[in-house]
């Protein structure tokens, strides 16, 4: 029953991925399974085995090129305290991935599972806006 | 405060007949676990009383969402996300699948699935009420066999089922509808996303010759149970809509739904927002 955050962060040291509610609701631990955003506080680890999970800690194009959303982030401020950023960057890269030239509605739609606490959501919808048009 | 993971167990098998086999060999020791949406929430706030699992996640029996001329069968493992992107469900259940646009942020909607939403029996739950309004049926199956009954008639009292330890939930059947209706499906929540209901509200309808012919409303959150209106519906079917027809639907309504006082809304407020939406509902439908 151990939780898929948990061998990230623990056993695998890759602690880009944050814990926050621990409940699902923040979006602070999302991570990729075989191509799909999911809340890696509510995956039994056990539940993944032949899976590829893609964390942060994968999301740059390489070690000196970040990847589009990443930068855009950076531009428009798009990071507070940090702890949601991780998240919002992965969520927003699945939507850019699935659709990459999402509506206005779109974007609100694709980060509604993604809180921040900072409350900084629009430079973070600018960051996405900023990495569509990059 | 968060359990004591290793007082649980999640096991893993490779069959559908080897989960029944677990399930019937120690009655009512293991239960199913699917995607975790509500269970691994119950784990982190110490409150997942039972501790033994059967991983169900990986049984391909469970999937996938087949169409034949009367009817879709939904895999009790199909994902919010999967019940989205399907054509036929977008086309012709419109009302399932905007419930499970708005149920939780992606994240939840690419592992939470609906037979976990209905064995969840969560009375707030978002797609129950679609389900009940479609006239679903679902497909039990145990080592001695499959049966199916009406979803209607699943839910018994607040997280009592129709559905014995032995027990799987495989399918979810929806009966294909040709004739043209009107679909109307309305959840109101604290905000717009992430919001777990306050009250949930979906219906079908179809007027001929000026009279409803065919009606089913349901709700989630105001009741004890996802509740399906037959009270209510009786009271419609055959009758122009007009002010003395919504007048006495309402007082229907409100006789049978129990909405209550708790942490995310008024008894009142729950009341008065249902008959609202059925009142929306039924001019929706004359117009």
């Amino acid at each position: 029953m151990e939780r898929l955050l948990d061998v990230l962060r623990e056993q695998l040291r890759l602690t880009g991925t944050k814990e926050g509610c621990g409940e699902g609701e923040c979006g602070a631990c999302t991570v990729l399974i075989d191509g799909r955003i999911v809340n890696s506080c509510l995956v039994p680890v056990a539940q993944v085995e032949g899976c590829e999970i893609k964390t942060i800690e994968g999301i740059a194009i390489s070690e000196t090129q970040l990847h589009a959303v990443q930068q855009a982030f950076i531009e428009c401020g798009g990071a507070q305290c940090g702890i949601c950023t991780p998240g919002m960057v992965i969520a927003a890269v699945d939507l850019l991935e699935k659709n990459p030239n999402p509506t206005e509605a779109e974007i609100r739609n694709g980060l509604a599972g993604n809180l921040c606490r900072c409350t900084g959501y629009m430079k973070i919808f600018e960051s996405v806006v900023r990495a569509c048009e990059g | 405060m968060r359990a004591y993971v290793p007082s649980y167990e999640l096991i893993s098998t490779v069959s559908l007949s080897e989960v029944l086999d677990v399930l019937a060999q120690n009655l009512g020791v293991w239960k199913p676990f699917a995607g975790g949406t509500d269970l691994m929430v119950l784990l982190e706030a110490g409150k997942l009383t039972h501790k033994n699992y059967v991983n169900i996640w990986n049984l391909k029996e469970l999937r996938g969402i087949e169409v034949a001329d009367n009817y879709v069968t939904l895999g009790a493992l199909t994902t919010y996300t999967e019940v989205q992107e399907h054509p036929v469900l977008r086309d012709e259940f419109p009302m399932l699948c905007q419930a499970a646009g708005e149920t939780g942020g992606i994240a939840i909607q690419n592992r939470g699935t609906l037979g976990g939403n209905v064995v969840n029996a969560s009375p707030a739950a978002d797609s129950p009420p679609a389900l009940l309004a479609y006239d679903a049926e679902l497909e039990l199956i145990s080592q001695t066999g499959e049966r199916r009954i009406p979803y209607a008639n699943f839910h018994r009292g607040y997280k009592q089922m129709d559905i014995r330890p032995d027990e799987l939930l495989r399918a979810i059947r929806l009966p294909r509808m040709p004739k043209p209706l009107t679909h109307y499906y309305h959840k109101v929540g604290t905000r717009k996303a992430q919001a777990i209901s306050k009250v949930c509200f979906a219906a079908v309808g179809q007027v001929t010759d000026n009279r409803i012919s065919h009606i089913r409303i349901a709700l989630g959150s105001v009741a004890p149970i996802p509740i399906r209106c037959q009270q209510t519906e009786a009271v419609l079917l055959n009758q122009t809509v007009n002010d003395q027809t919504i007048g006495n639907a309402a007082g229907s309504l409100a006789a049978e739904i129990a909405p209550i006082d708790d942490i995310r809304s008024t008894r009142d407020y729950r009341l008065q927002v249902s008959l609202n939406l059925l009142q929306d509902f039924l001019r929706n439908l004359d117009s």
